[in-house]
């Protein structure tokens, strides 16, 4: 008999999981959803995000938090100068599908491959105040390690909403999706925005990295796990809707968790290409999708 | 109208809440030479994309040949004989011009009718001299001929031109316009979808005007010229 | 060159692999011949899909690690021979293929290739699990006395010859035939093609198919190969990057890309291991492919095109 206790707590656990996997999905909401660019390495920054957690964790005694909001910067400047690679090699030459895919694949695995050369193959994890502890609501319990992780992904998307809807430059990036044309009148340099755009996506993958290596332990094969992920909750979400993608999240981990308690942790990676062939067989423009 | 080639029975097209077609109906008949004209954003391209089979419809029928298309890809449509060039060329990239006419050819053209070979096309055209060459050696004139030749290449009954013209000079437009009048005298039936207006009066027998997803008014050139309500439609109240 | 010669051409080969056969040459190269060869029949059949239609396959480790435990499964089951395993991974692969395309291939090849990604964790999860070929511990698998030739080592190597010589013709001959005009029309403009009649779905979904059953039968004999599989050394991210990296190395266009690709990159990365570690020679690959992307898409025999062209 499944017992109650069991489902609400693995129900409340995935709900908690969504958040931080909004987290995650927020850059490639962005730069898939309304910058068209495929950036299949997205899951690989976020890892890397994790890694530079843990470094400054071991060596520094950061809280990986910190570590993630310190980053956002350098991360940002990462993003951008890939956009301006990617832009240069193939957007402007008008020859993105093939190339700008294959281009991406190449990275993520640059990424991961260095990684392991330099932080080998055993687990890393994180140690800070929060990990260990956990509250109790309800006869429900709910570990600090996914709590805050998934507050602060709440905190990233209303930041990235707000972003897009209340300021110049955010708007610009929804107008960029929409109509060139109009954006240059308006005298913003549709490039330019992309490049913003495409450098938050990567800076909200530091973060997410820092929060990733709260939740659990990881190895540089971890992107992996989350390229599906990932691609699920932007497609089931419908591409760059910012509340899409949270409820998306939000479906995602709830189903996660549930498959989990019921039949075993190495089902859930099956459940987001589950949802993803699903929601590509009967909806592709997402719940939520323009 | 007895028998027309192609029947557009009320068709409607939605994209999210924007309704591009409201319920449009047009018959043409074989050998006509139809204009479709209208003010930006009316739905010509749209209409065209539903008769071409690259867009579905919400509602409607289409007929051609009395035969209903209406869920037929786009590939079938080409085979039975209905082809259309697009607005912006969209040429093979990686192919000659000489093989960018044989894949119509082959596809579509071979297995449908008799006609004329890959490279008469292009001399009728003026690109054979051409042949061999990329597209991306042609200029702007040359890639719409060599849209018109392609479409030609897939030996149609119903040729749709989407605005070929467009940013032509007054010599290039002649020269398009020629080609087109000498299809229509081998029998092909044309829709001329254009924004210049001189081209779309000269060589219309019969013009169809669209505004916001409706058909608004049809008649000879002459009588469209003075119809108030296609005023209306490209000027505003 | 007429398709009776490259048959020619192609019979030529496999003779000389059995010439090869029978020199008895250092095991090794036996050994590495048989990683080169089979890096043709995968990068070829990638490039069916990848290059000749556009549409990249990421996951390339499933199909290839479906073909080896289709094998293990058979084997098990039926103790089935060698050209049975080798049939039966390819119609399975062939058939993930068809699935996967007509789940995802009317949408835009962006969804293909993730979910073609996905595909890859997910199966290495379901396999992992799956005792009867032996799960996460692996499988070994004790060969028979080898039939007719000197050493398993051999007789693999010149299977491989032989597979390598099939899969290369068939590439070759597709690519030259109406199938491979219509695909390369829908790699240009894939709207376009269909409005110049070319079945572009059909089209794609034979491609795809195709290309999976290549990459199956290049898995089929692999439990020969190793003795021991398991599931990480069958879904190895490798092959993932040598399928891409090989033809966009030799060029994508033609079928001599991925066999130029997979000799050049095959025999490099076979030195490479011996020489400095495994990790360092994939990142040099995954750096030698994103080079080439940015800035020599057509690879080497785009590169000579243009050369010839001055």
């Amino acid at each position: 008999m499944i017992s109650w206790d069991l489902v609400a707590n693995a129900v409340v656990a995935g709900i908690l999981l969504g958040g931080f996997y909004a987290a995650v999905s927020l850059g490639v909401s962005l730069t898939f959803g309304l910058l068209d660019v495929v950036n299949i390495a997205h899951p690989a920054f976020v890892i890397l995000g994790a890694y530079a957690a843990y470094m400054m964790n071991s060596t520094l005694g950061l809280d990986p938090i910190l570590t993630g909001v310190l980053f956002t910067p350098l991360f940002y400047a990462i993003g951008a100068g890939v956009y301006r690679i990617y832009y240069a090699s193939f957007e402007r030459r008008g020859e993105e599908s093939l190339r700008g895919l294959v281009f991406f694949f190449g990275v993520l695995f640059i990424i991961e491959v260095a990684l392991s050369l330099t932080y080998g193959v055993d687990y890393r994890l994180v140690e800070a105040v929060y990990i260990g502890k956990s509250i109790e609501l309800g006869g429900i319990g709910i570990a600090f390690r996914l709590l805050v992780p998934c507050v602060v992904g709440l905190l990233m998307t209303l930041a990235l909403y707000l972003f897009l809807s209340r300021t110049f430059y955010g708007r610009a990036v929804m107008g960029v999706s929409q109509d060139q044309v109009a954006l240059r009148l308006m005298g913003a340099d549709p490039v330019r925005i992309k490049t913003i755009a495409f450098g938050i996506g990567i800076a909200a993958a530091s973060l997410s990295g820092a929060l990733l290596i709260t939740i659990a332990p990881v190895v540089p094969s971890t992107d992996r796990d989350y390229i599906g992920r990932v691609f699920a909750i932007a497609v089931l979400g419908g591409l760059g809707s910012i509340g899409g993608t949270l409820v998306a999240s939000i479906i995602l981990g709830v189903a996660e968790s549930l498959m989990a308690t019921l039949f075993g942790p190495s089902w859930s990676l099956a459940v987001s290409f589950g949802i993803l062939l699903l929601a590509l067989a009967v909806r592709p423009a997402g719940l939520f999708g323009r | 109208m007895a028998d027309p080639l192609l029947e557009i029975d009320s068709i409607t097209k939605r994209f999210g809440g924007f309704l591009a077609l409201d319920r449009v109906s047009l018959r043409i008949r074989a050998g006509e030479r139809l204009g479709l004209i209208g003010p930006n954003g009316s739905g010509k391209t749209t209409l065209i994309n539903c008769v071409s089979g690259a867009l579905p419809t919400d509602a409607g029928r289409i007929l051609f040949e009395g035969r209903d298309v209406t869920r037929l890809p786009a590939h079938r449509r080409t085979r039975l004989g209905i082809v259309r060039s697009f607005q912006i060329p969209k040429p093979f990239a990686s192919m000659t011009v000489l093989e960018n006419l044989g894949i119509p050819l082959e596809y579509a053209g071979l297995a449908r009718a008799h006609g004329a070979g890959a490279m008469e096309i292009l001399t009728m055209i003026g690109l054979d001299a051409k042949a061999h060459l990329r597209p991306s050696g042609l200029t702007q004139i040359e890639m719409r001929k060599l849209e018109l030749a392609r479409a030609m290449a897939a030996r149609p009954k119903l040729l749709i031109s989407d605005e070929a013209m467009a940013g032509l000079s007054s010599a290039e437009v002649d020269d398009i316009l020629a080609i087109l009048f000498r299809l229509n005298e081998q029998g092909i039936t044309i829709i001329m979808i254009e924004h210049i207006m001189r081209a779309v009066m000269r060589f219309s027998e019969r013009v169809v005007v669209l505004d916001a997803g409706n058909r608004i008014a049809e008649g000879t050139p002459a009588e469209i010229v003075r119809n108030p309500a296609v005023e209306r439609a490209y000027l505003g109240e | 060159m007429k398709t009776r010669g490259a048959l020619a051409v192609g019979v030529a080969v496999i003779g000389l692999g059995l010439a090869l056969a029978g020199l008895g040459v250092n095991p090794y190269v036996y050994f590495a011949g048989y990683v080169v060869l089979q890096y043709v029949v995968i990068a070829t059949a990638w490039n069916v899909l990848g290059g000749y239609a556009g549409y990249v396959n990421f996951g390339t480790p499933a199909f290839f690690a479906l073909g080896a435990y289709t094998s293990i499964f058979l084997i098990e089951a039926l103790r089935a021979p060698l050209p049975v395993l080798i049939l039966s991974g390819g119609l399975v692969a062939a058939l993930l293929g068809l699935g996967i395309g007509y789940l995802t291939l009317r949408l835009k090849g962006v969804f293909f290739s993730i979910a073609t990604f996905a595909l890859s964790v997910v199966l290495q999860t379901l396999i992992i699990n799956w005792e009867y070929v032996g799960g996460a511990k692996g499988y070994t698998l004790i060969r028979p006395p080898v039939p007719f030739f000197r050493s398993w080592g051999v007789l693999l190597f010149t299977l491989m010859v032989a597979l390598a010589v099939v899969t290369v013709l068939v590439a070759r001959t597709i690519e030259r035939s109406w199938i491979g005009r219509g695909l390369a029309a829908l790699r240009d403009d894939e709207d376009a093609a269909e409005c110049m009649g070319v079945p572009t779905l059909r089209l794609k979904l034979f491609a795809t198919t195709l290309s999976g059953f290549f990459l199956g039968v290049a898995g089929a004999p692999f439990p020969y190969y190793v003795t021991y599989v398991e599931p990480s050394s069958a879904f190895d991210l490798n092959y993932a990057v040598n399928a891409l990296a090989m033809p966009m190395i030799g060029g994508t266009t033609t079928w001599l890309g991925p066999v130029i690709g997979a000799v050049l990159l095959g025999t490099a990365q076979q030195v490479a291991t011996v020489t400095i570690s495994s990790e360092l020679n994939l990142l040099i690959v995954g750096v030698v492919l994103v080079l080439f992307v940015v800035l020599a898409p057509e690879g080497l025999t785009g590169l000579v095109r243009k050369l010839r062209r001055r």
